[in-house]
C-alpha cells in the first residue's frame, strides 16, 4: 500500500469498509475491509476483474448503499449510518454520477435532463434552466440544448450526462465505465473533458477495466477478491494532447 | 420537489403513452358516465312519481266500505256501503289531534250531456272539505259552499278534461249539464292535475254537493237511501305518523260500527303516505343497485389503473434508479407515481362526467324522460375516481419507491 500521507485533508476516508450480500442462508462478502483516503482534487481510477468488489466499492462511495461494516467519511462526515432520505440528499448535493449507458431520460431535452438533480432541491424552473444551460455550454453543447437524447451522438449524450453530474456543484464525480459504450476516439474526448474538470478542482473517481483509460488518472487502485491489492500513483497521460495527435493523424 | 413539478412529470408520462393512457381511463370513464346517466334518469323518474303522488294530496288517507266475512261471500272493496257521512263527520270532529279534515264522497258514473256534446265520466258527491283534502284548486268560477250542500243545490264543478270535452274553448260557467236527466249548473272548473301514478286522468272528474248526488242524481237507486258513502277521504295533520293515525281512525270506526273484538273490519283503510314510502323504498333499492353496478365498473377501472401502473413502474425501472441516484428520495418517487395514477383516474372521472351528462341529456331528449342531473352525484363520482387513483395507485407507487437504487440502475 502506498503509505505516503495525502497532501490535503481527505475528501473520502474509508476505514475497514465491508459489504456482505445475502445468498440463500449464507452471506457472500463482496468487500472485505477497505481502508483508503482520497483527497480533494485527485483523479483516481479503480480497476479490477468482475467480482473484485470495485462496483460494490463505487456504490458505497456513491451513497447508493449501506456498508455492512466499517466507516465511510465523506467531507468529514461519517455517513454509513445515515437514513435513506439523508443519503438521497447527500447524493443530490455532493455527488455527480456518470454511467456507462448515459442514463438520460428519453423524450426529454438535454436541458431538462441536466436540470433534473436540481428539481429534487425544490429549485424554481428558471434557476434550474440557467444553471443547466451554463453546464451544457461548459461541456461544449451550447447548440444542442433542446435536442432529445435520440438526436445526439453517443459522445454528445455522455457530455449531457457529465453536465448533469456537474449541475449540482458536487465535490465528487463518480464515473462508472464512462467510455465503455463509446468508440476509442470519443472515449479520449470524454477523458479529456474529465481531466479538464479535474484541473478545475473536481475530484473524479473512475471505474474502468481498460488500462488505456486508467492511464489518464493520477492514481490507480486495483481490487481483487474484495480487497485493495495495489494502490499506485500514476504519471497521467494528457488526453488533450492525445486528442490533438489523433486529429493530426486523421487530417 | 413541489406538487406542480410532480404534476408536470405525471402529465408528461401520460402523454408519452397516449393510447395506453386513454384505454386505461376507459374503465373509469364508463363507470362514471354510467353513474351520472343512471342517477340522472333515476332521480328524474323518481321526482316525477313523487310529484304525481303529491298531486293526489299530501298526507291523504282513504276509508272505503268493505264487506265483512260476516255475511259469507266477500264482495269487492267499496261494493257494500258500510260507512256513512256521519262516520266522516265524526272523524273530523273527534280526531282533531291527527286529522286536519275528513270528507265523505259518494261516487257514481254516467253520461254527461251539454247541448250537443256528451261525455262519460265519474262524478262525486262531496262536501267543501273535499277540495281541501284532495288539494284541488279552482281555475275558473268557484267551489260550491255549505249552503248549497244543505239545499242540495243543482250545481256542479267540472274537471279540466270534462270541461274541455263538453265545451271546448268556450267557458262552461253558468252553462247547464245534464246527468241522468238531472240538469245542473256549472259554477266552477278545477285546475288541471295531470295523471295519477297509475296513469289515469285525474282531471276526468265531476264534483257536485253530496246531497245533490244522493237525493237528485243517485236517488233512484236503493243503495243511496241511507246516509252511506263510498269513501271517506282524510287529510292528516302534517308530520303525523300515518300508522298511528290509521290506528286511531280504525279504532273510532270499529267503535261506531259496534264491531266486537275478533270481528273483521267492515271498511278498508288506504294510506297514500304508505304508497309514497313504498315508492321511496323501491327507489332506494334502485339507488343501491345502481351503486353496486357503478362500484363494480369503477373497481374494474381501478384494477386497470393498477395494472398499467405496475407495467409502467417496471418499464421505467432505470428511470427510477437514475432519479434516485441524482437525489430523489423514496417519497419523491412514491408521489410521482401516485400523482400519475390519480391524474389518470381524475381525468377519466371528468371525461366520464362530461360524457355521462351529455348522454343523460341525449337520452332525455330522445326518450322524452325527465332528466335530473345531480351535482352531488357528479361530485361523488369525481371524488370516488380520485379515491380509486389513490387506492389502486398506491401499491405500484410503493413498489417503485422501495426499489433499491443500485438494482434499478442495473435493470436491463
Amino acid at each position: 500500500m502506498n503509505a505516503s500521507p495525502p497532501p490535503r485533508s481527505p475528501l473520502i476516508r474509508t476505514v475497514d469498509l465491508a459489504k456482505d450480500y445475502p445468498l440463500g442462508d449464507t452471506t457472500v462478502p463482496a468487500l472485505r475491509g477497505v481502508s483508503l483516503d482520497i483527497s480533494a482534487g485527485e483523479f483516481v481510477a479503480v480497476m479490477g476483474p468482475s467480482g473484485s468488489g470495485k462496483s460494490t466499492f463505487m456504490n458505497l462511495l456513491g451513497c447508493l448503499d449501506h456498508p455492512s461494516g466499517g466507516q465511510y467519511w465523506l467531507g468529514g462526515h461519517e455517513i454509513s449510518r445515515l437514513t435513506d432520505d439523508a443519503l438521497s440528499s447527500l447524493r443530490n448535493r455532493r455527488i455527480g454520477f456518470v454511467f456507462q449507458h448515459f442514463n438520460l431520460l428519453a423524450r426529454t431535452s438535454a436541458l431538462e435532463n441536466v436540470a433534473l438533480p436540481l428539481l429534487y432541491r425544490g429549485m424554481g424552473a428558471r434557476e434550474r434552466h440557467e444553471r443547466a444551460a451554463h453546464r451544457l455550454r461548459q461541456v461544449g453543447l451550447a447548440e444542442r440544448m433542446d435536442h432529445h437524447p435520440v438526436q445526439l451522438s453517443g459522445g454528445q449524450q455522455q457530455r449531457v450526462a457529465i453536465a448533469r453530474a456537474l449541475v449540482g456543484d458536487p465535490a465528487l464525480v463518480l464515473a462508472d465505465e464512462p467510455t465503455g459504450a463509446l468508440d476509442s476516439r470519443t472515449g479520449v474526448e470524454i477523458m479529456a473533458l474529465l481531466q479538464q474538470l479535474n484541473h478545475e478542482g473536481i475530484t473524479v473517481v473512475l471505474v474502468t477495466h481498460e488500462h488505456d483509460i486508467a492511464a489518464y488518472a493520477d492514481r490507480i487502485i486495483h481490487f481483487r477478491d474484495g480487497r485493495v491489492v495495489d494502490d499506485l500513483a500514476n504519471a497521467h497521460r494528457d488526453a488533450g494532447a492525445d486528442l490533438a495527435a489523433l486529429s493530426a493523424v486523421s487530417a | 420537489m413541489n406538487f406542480y413539478a410532480t404534476l408536470l412529470i405525471a402529465l408528461k408520462a401520460l402523454r408519452v403513452n397516449k393510447m395506453r393512457s386513454a384505454l386505461t381511463m376507459l374503465g373509469i370513464i364508463i363507470g362514471v358516465a354510467a353513474v351520472i346517466v343512471m342517477v340522472a334518469v333515476g332521480s328524474g323518474a323518481r321526482a316525477q312519481v313523487e310529484a304525481q303522488i303529491r298531486s293526489l294530496g299530501a298526507n291523504l288517507m282513504m276509508v272505503f266500505s268493505a264487506s265483512s266475512t260476516y255475511t259469507g261471500a266477500r264482495a269487492a272493496v267499496g261494493a257494500a256501503y258500510s260507512i256513512s257521512e256521519e262516520d266522516a263527520y265524526a272523524i273530523g270532529r273527534e280526531l282533531t289531534d291527527v286529522v286536519a279534515a275528513a270528507a265523505p264522497a259518494l261516487r257514481g258514473s254516467g253520461q254527461i250531456v251539454a247541448g250537443n256534446s256528451n261525455w262519460s265520466t265519474s262524478f262525486y258527491g262531496v262536501t267543501p272539505d273535499y277540495f281541501d283534502v284532495r288539494e284541488w284548486s279552482i281555475a275558473e268560477g268557484r267551489f260550491f259552499d255549505q249552503a248549497e250542500i244543505n239545499g242540495a243545490a243543482k250545481v256542479v264543478v267540472l274537471g279540466k278534461t270534462v270541461a274541455d270535452n263538453l265545451f271546448g274553448d268556450a267557458s262552461p260557467i253558468d252553462q247547464t249539464v245534464r246527468i241522468r236527466t238531472v240538469p245542473l249548473t256549472v259554477v266552477g272548473v278545477l285546475a288541471a292535475k295531470g295523471q295519477s301514478p297509475g296513469g289515469s286522468d285525474l282531471d276526468d272528474v265531476l264534483l257536485m254537493p253530496i246531497s245533490t248526488a244522493r237525493n237528485r242524481v243517485l236517488g233512484a237507486t236503493s243503495l243511496a237511501k241511507s246516509r252511506a258513502v263510498g269513501s271517506i277521504q282524510i287529510k292528516l295533520i302534517d308530520g303525523i305518523d300515518s300508522q298511528y293515525a290509521e290506528e286511531r281512525v280504525r279504532e273510532l270506526l270499529r267503535q261506531r260500527h259496534r264491531l266486537q273484538p275478533g270481528q273483521d273490519d267492515d271498511f278498508t283503510l288506504r294510506n297514500l303516505t304508505e304508497i309514497l314510502q313504498t315508492r321511496e323504498e323501491s327507489s332506494r333499492v334502485m339507488a343501491l343497485l345502481l351503486a353496486a353496478v357503478a362500484s363494480v365498473s369503477l373497481l374494474v377501472g381501478g384494477i386497470g389503473i393498477m395494472n398499467i401502473m405496475l407495467v409502467s413502474v417496471t418499464e421505467r425501472t432505470r428511470e427510477i434508479g437514475l432519479r434516485r441516484a441524482v437525489g430523489a428520495q423514496a417519497g419523491d418517487i412514491l408521489r410521482q407515481f401516485l400523482v400519475e395514477a390519480i391524474t389518470l383516474a381524475l381525468i377519466g372521472g371528468l371525461v366520464g362526467v362530461l360524457l355521462g351528462s351529455a348522454g343523460a341529456q341525449a337520452i332525455g331528449a330522445l326518450a322524452g324522460w325527465p332528466i335530473q342531473l345531480s351535482a352531488s352525484a357528479t361530485l361523488l363520482a369525481v371524488s370516488f375516481s380520485a379515491a380509486i387513483g389513490i387506492f389502486f395507485g398506491f401499491y405500484p407507487a410503493r413498489k417503485a419507491a422501495r426499489m433499491s437504487p443500485i438494482e434499478a440502475l442495473r435493470h436491463e
